[in-house]
């Protein structure tokens, strides 16, 4: 930071200087002018991107009493570790994970592949797909919340006219994997979110060339056998990117369970993720608000997270070579 | 997108055939009908037990249609909940996050990708870097910082800084314009130059006008994004002074003291600027979301 605050000094002499002479060279200039141009962007990374990276994993070695700041060791790390929610949380998130992938992963791919066979209202279904992401979240969650209802909610209205047994829903206790409570969850969440896959799916299965299916058909395949040995292969760079960015993206469920829990927590904390977690560390323990061991759990966060991103970045510089 | 001749799983002779085109036809229906229920459906729910009256909307079993439309449950919501100013705020943190990632993030693009600076690459770099490291693990350090940025020794939670500034440290933003800025080409600019124009100025007068397609992208998917946001704004503005929430913040506090029908009520007006949003500009964002995910 300390250098690019040197630079940019020149850039906001620049104007004057370059009339005065040329002395300082064009290079230098040209330079001076295009950090000129970097720097509103490159201080907000510092601020509110890199600076935060960094100050995360000093601060989880750090302990705060009475505004005073000391070395904590492995205290804050010690401490999650030791916090049985901690484990409850991790087992939620990788449940919710999981259960996403299945129904959130794989179905989009298959609405995906229907969409791609019908010739007629394409705009229509594509738009009608992608409406749910567009909704405010708040406006979503608080709707499927008022369908879970165990009372008056529409689900359980259709189940009895079904002579099926009712459910609670996200208010299930079970705690058990998986969970009614987190399933619930994960419908709610795949109805919001699965436009954006399938769209993108819908693209990739567009740029799979006809000869291949052809060449198919006269060996005799069908329609399955076209799909796994055509239509999965061709698509399998995306189907694997989109796989790791979407465990990214369900690992840090938060918005979903805060707002159908009322909280996050649900019964007996069967719907409590990682980052709600967090949340509760840092923000939400009456009072006690722990920056350093929420900063630990961060870390964790991080380094499991890291793992699938680095995964996305190799794959996705593999067609480069 | 596509042209309609594209080959597919499956073939268009097979289509063709008497028993294809009633198979073909019978899944077109049963396709157009479910997804409109599944997708459709909720939102009908949505806008229609906003109309219900308090008993009806709690009422066991549910009525599909309302028994007695209350529209007035809409107006109580809009006055109930503080609408006007949740939307107000939320336009507010949105346009003027639009406008601050437009301004920096444009020109640390065009610098990246036509000045050149020495450590450009790195930067880029760096920037690309915090791809990898999704935004919600650094939900405590980022707020942490921003009540009390260091060496300036600024506090902006509560002000609108604190979404705005957050808001341009958006590397995809960079990334996609970047790379527009990289097709563009190097004749067009090189006799901007010799005609004495300076970066800015070439910029503004060359650059900006060819790249209004990608401006579209950015703009479309920096507004959705802090209108959609949730967790952050429920920090820095509502932690700080409740009447400076947004409207997915400020509708979720009023849901745990409000009756259901009003809940659903604004709810429902909530959703309306976005679904508005959506059809007007649907065909940028769908054909948008593709440009900026795969290779392009």
């Amino acid at each position: 930071m300390a250098d690019l605050a040197t630079l940019r000094k020149p850039a906001a002499l620049s104007p004057a200087r370059s009339r005065a002479g040329d002395r300082l060279g064009p290079k230098v200039r040209r330079n001076a002018s295009a950090h000129g141009f970097l720097i509103g962007a490159v201080l907000c990374f510092c601020f509110f991107s890199w600076y935060p990276m960094c100050r995360e994993v000093v601060m989880s070695f750090q302990k705060t009493k009475l505004g005073v700041t000391s070395w904590a060791g492995w205290a804050n790390y010690e401490r999650i570790f030791h916090d049985p929610t901690f484990w409850v949380a991790w087992r939620n998130t990788v449940e919710f994970t999981v259960l996403a992938l299945i129904i959130g992963y794989a179905v989009p791919f298959f609405v995906a592949i229907l969409l791609n066979e019908l010739r007629h209202a394409r705009g229509y279904l594509r738009c009608l797909v992608y409406l749910p992401v567009m909704l405010p979240p708040t406006s979503a969650l608080l709707l499927f919340a008022y369908f879970y209802d165990p009372t008056y909610g529409l689900f359980n209205d259709v189940l009895r006219h079904l002579d099926l047994p009712v459910s609670q829903w996200v208010q299930s206790p079970g705690t058990g994997v998986p969970s009614m409570a987190m399933i619930s969850v994960v419908i709610a969440a795949t109805w919001m979110n699965m436009g954006g896959a399938t769209l993108i799916y819908l693209a990739a299965l567009q740029n799979i060339p006809g000869e291949l299916y052809e060449a198919a058909e006269l060996d005799g395949a069908g329609l399955f056998r076209k799909i796994r040995h055509v239509t999965i292969p061709q698509t399998r760079l995306i189907l694997s990117m989109l796989l790791l960015l979407q465990i990214v993206a369900t690992m840090q469920m938060f918005v979903e369970a805060f707002i159908l829990t009322n909280g996050g927590a649900g019964v007996n904390n069967n719907t409590l993720s990682v980052v709600n977690l967090i949340y509760q560390y840092a923000f939400a323990l009456s009072g006690a608000s722990n920056y350093d061991t929420a900063s630990a759990l961060g870390v964790v966060l991080m380094l499991v997270l890291a793992v699938f991103s680095g995964g996305y970045l190799w794959l996705t510089r593999q067609p480069e070579r | 997108m596509a042209d309609p001749t594209t080959r597919t799983l499956i073939s268009a002779a097979q289509l063709n055939r008497a028993r294809g085109k009633i198979t073909y036809r019978i899944v077109l229906t049963l396709v157009v009908v479910i997804f409109t229920l599944v997708f459709i459906g909720p939102l009908y729910f949505l806008f229609a037990d906003g109309l219900k009256s308090t008993q009806e909307a709690v009422q066991v079993p549910p009525t599909i249609v309302p028994a007695h439309l209350h529209p007035d449950s809409y107006a109580a919501a809009w006055s109930r909940v503080g609408l006007a100013r949740l939307l107000v705020n939320t336009l507010y943190y949105a346009f003027g996050a639009l406008i601050f990632q437009l301004i920096f993030d444009v020109a640390a693009a065009y610098s990246l990708s036509r000045l050149r600076p020495v450590l450009g690459n790195v930067i880029f770099a760096l920037m690309l870097a915090t791809l990898m490291i999704p935004a919600t693990v650094l939900l405590v350090p980022q707020y942490v910082t921003v009540a009390n940025l260091p060496i300036l020794h600024l506090n902006l939670i509560g002000s609108p800084a604190a979404i705005w500034l957050p808001s341009v440290a958006n590397a995809f933003n960079i990334f996609l314009l970047k790379r527009f800025f990289d097709s563009i080409p190097s004749d067009l600019l090189a006799a901007a130059a010799i005609d004495g124009a300076s970066p800015l100025r070439t910029l503004r007068s060359v650059v900006l006008p060819i790249s209004r397609p990608i401006l579209g992208v950015v703009s479309i998917f920096s507004l959705v994004a802090v209108w959609k946001d949730f967790l952050w704004p429920l920090l820095v503005e509502y932690g700080y002074n409740p009447s400076r929430e947004t409207l997915n913040v400020g509708i979720f506090e009023a849901s745990s003291t409000t009756t259901q029908n009003l809940v659903l009520a604004a709810s429902a007006m909530a959703a309306v600027p976005t679904l508005v949003f959506f059809l007007v500009f649907q065909r940028n964002i769908l054909s948008g979301l593709t440009a900026g995910s795969l290779k392009g």
